[in-house]
């Protein structure tokens, strides 16, 4: 059975005055998915999330929504619905009527209305808020608002745009799982964009990463962060120590002066690449044991870790350990064929 | 709250040029007398009496009022749309649309005034081209429209820049989420944008209906001698006849009736925001 995706963007492409901002973008998403696009600022993911909604016209390409071309049609008429960055409740309603919005302009009869504003207030831990102000709601509240408002319109596909951003960590945290869960519960199609990658990596059934108007990646969190596709979805997504490297043959690399193992293939011989090493996959060990050799220059308590550079020929390593050394400590390093990741250069 | 040092020279300029003659205009207004003077001292009721009595002068109030409504009508249907359009406008364009509505203010109220007279008169310049043409010369000057006209001109700007000054506040995301909420154009405007920019319009219609319901100098140029509004009427009190504790009195009248006005109005836009936002 041929599937049908909720939307799929076929190369869409956005140019402002020339500036080409997205290019190529090719997503398809399923019904029911939980997908993020992230990304640093100005990358376009909400230039994406804009054409989708319909606030933007793509320069070239096709929105398609559970099979049909919208490309070309207006907001109002789309079955999806928008969290906004700044939430965007109107300041003149109270919250009723913000959530009750969408009902009434579809001419919903009064008590059904009623009922459904009531039903999205319990959703959203808002019961009894109903005619409070916007101005007397929290940012946390206002947010939850923000989202019952969209959700009332039963709409098909939920589009974020950085709904969190203003939220303080805590709140952010609590609400990450909130939006999840009720993304369980209503089982709809959700679109966040966020510029956080632990955000993403939280939330999410399928990361899009994207730079300058481009796709990096697209995977599942675990794979996005254990295989990279490249240098940039590399430091992007969590930290990495990236270094130059010469790639001698299939599943051997050379780097920091060294010959190592790896599960890499398919490059050129003497091919210039870029190694990969999470912190946290760089074992610390005695001087003569590690094939990198290096002194500690600082150490940084993070909580469940210690943060430390160690000083190594030419490269500064970053080390994610439970275990501390302490400045000035000459220690070796050692890394596990399959951590190390290989990646082609990036022109730029 | 303390009063600061730095609010003193305010407080004396407002007891000098605003508190003691309003003081004096309600003192003349309950004395009479002869000319300048505050007369005999003797506090009186008479000269309220005297506007209330004579229908002539009740008539005038209405007529004044009247003439304001309209202009302020007229004035927010025609500055409403025109201030969306500036307000849709880039900032560039937006700012020079501006500025072509501010320019003729920094003109003389008069001499604007003034040349539509040559604009409307018997042998001005529209009533030359349409003899021109061989029709009969049109009466276009000394009735109500013609005031009208001169009242829409010189306030219109008043209505325009508060209505453009909140449309543009508004959030565009505030527009973005109603569309996205199933809202076409009309709804957008009609359940958003309207109710955001009364504020603007509350605004508006203070400014354009208290000088409209005031002038005296449009009705006397553009209306001809004849035509008799309230202001005129004071002006008529102070300048011709001297009896200025009557037209302190028709001052204080006016006053009160602009300051029932302005709180009905107010007391709408409170309404209209609602949402206790405000107490």
């Amino acid at each position: 059975m041929e599937q049908t995706y909720a939307i799929e963007l076929k190369n869409i492409t956005k140019e402002y005055d020339g500036v080409r901002v997205l290019n190529n973008i090719n997503i398809s998403i399923r019904k029911n998915e939980f997908l993020t696009l992230l990304g640093p600022s100005g990358c376009g993911k909400t230039t994406t999330l804009r054409i989708i909604g319909g606030f933007e016209q793509p320069t070239e390409g096709r929105v398609i929504f559970e099979g049909e071309d919208i490309t070309t049609l207006p907001p109002y008429e789309r079955q999806i619905n928008t969290v906004f960055q700044k939430y965007a409740l109107f300041p003149h309603m109270n919250i009723f009527d913000n959530i009750a919005f969408g009902l009434k302009i579809k001419k919903v009869p009064k008590d059904e209305i009623e009922t459904r504003v009531k039903e999205m207030l319990r959703l959203v831990n808002l019961e009894g808020f109903e005619y409070r102000s916007v101005d007397s709601l929290s940012g946390g509240q206002q947010q939850r608002v923000a989202i019952a408002r969209a959700l009332v319109n039963e709409p098909k596909v939920l589009l974020l745009d950085e709904p969190l951003g203003a939220l303080d960590l805590q709140l952010r945290k609590d609400m990450q799982i909130e939006l999840k869960n009720m993304q369980k519960r209503v089982g709809i199609t959700f679109i966040y964009v966020t510029h956080d990658q632990e955000e993403a990596l939280t939330m999410s059934d399928t990361i899009v990463v994207m730079d300058k108007g481009t796709i990096q990646q697209i995977g599942s969190p675990v794979d996005i962060y254990n295989e990279p596709n490249n240098a940039f979805v590399a430091k992007f997504i969590g930290e990495s120590n990236i270094v130059d490297g010469i790639m001698h043959e299939d599943y051997v690399v050379e780097f920091a002066g060294k010959v190592f193992k790896c599960i890499d293939k398919g490059f050129d011989k003497k091919e210039k690449v870029d190694v990969v090493i999470r912190p946290e996959d760089l074992e610390i060990v005695s001087p003569d044991d590690g094939p990198i050799k290096g002194v500690v220059t600082s150490v940084t308590f993070k909580g469940v870790h210690y943060e430390m550079i160690v000083k190594g020929s030419n490269i500064d390593w970053m080390v994610h350990s439970t275990i501390m050394k302490p400045v000035g400590t000459e220690i070796g390093l050692r890394v596990l064929p399959e951590n190390i990741h290989v990646m082609k250069k990036v022109n730029d | 709250m303390k009063i600061k040092w730095a609010s003193y020279p305010y407080v004396l300029w407002m007891i000098i040029f605003i508190i003691v003659p309003l003081g004096l205009v309600l003192l003349s207004s309950l004395t009479i007398g002869e000319g300048v003077g505050l007369g005999n001292l003797g506090f009186t009721l008479d000269n309220f009496r005297k506007f209330f009595e004579n229908e002539y002068y009740v008539e005038v109030l209405w007529a004044s009022v009247n003439l304001a409504l309209k202009s302020t009508v007229i004035s927010l249907l025609l500055g409403y749309p025109m201030a969306m359009i500036i307000a849709r406008e880039k900032i560039e364009k937006r700012n020079i649309m501006v500025l072509l509505i501010v320019i003729p203010m920094w003109m003389n109220f008069l001499l604007r005034t003034y040349a539509w007279l040559t604009l409307l008169g018997k042998n001005g310049f529209i009533n030359t081209i349409v003899t021109k043409l061989g029709f009969e010369p049109l009466d276009l000057i000394y009735n109500d429209r013609a005031v009208l006209l001169g009242m829409v001109y010189n306030f219109l700007p008043f209505m325009i820049l508060p209505i453009y000054s909140v449309l543009t506040k508004i959030d565009n995301s505030l527009i973005e989420a109603a569309e996205d909420l199933g809202a076409n154009k009309f709804n957008v405007f009609t359940k958003v944008i309207f109710p955001l920019s009364i504020p603007g319009i509350i605004t508006g219609i203070t400014m354009v209906f208290m000088p409209a319901v005031s002038t005296f100098v449009i009705s006397k140029l553009l209306g001809g001698g004849q035509y008799m509004l309230i202001g005129n009427l004071i002006e008529r009190q102070f300048i011709e006849i001297g009896d200025w504790h009557f037209g302190s009195a028709v001052s204080i009248i006016m006053m009160v009736f602009i300051l029932i006005t302005m709180a009905i109005t107010n007391k709408f836009d409170v309404d209209k925001e609602g949402g206790g936002g405000l107490w």
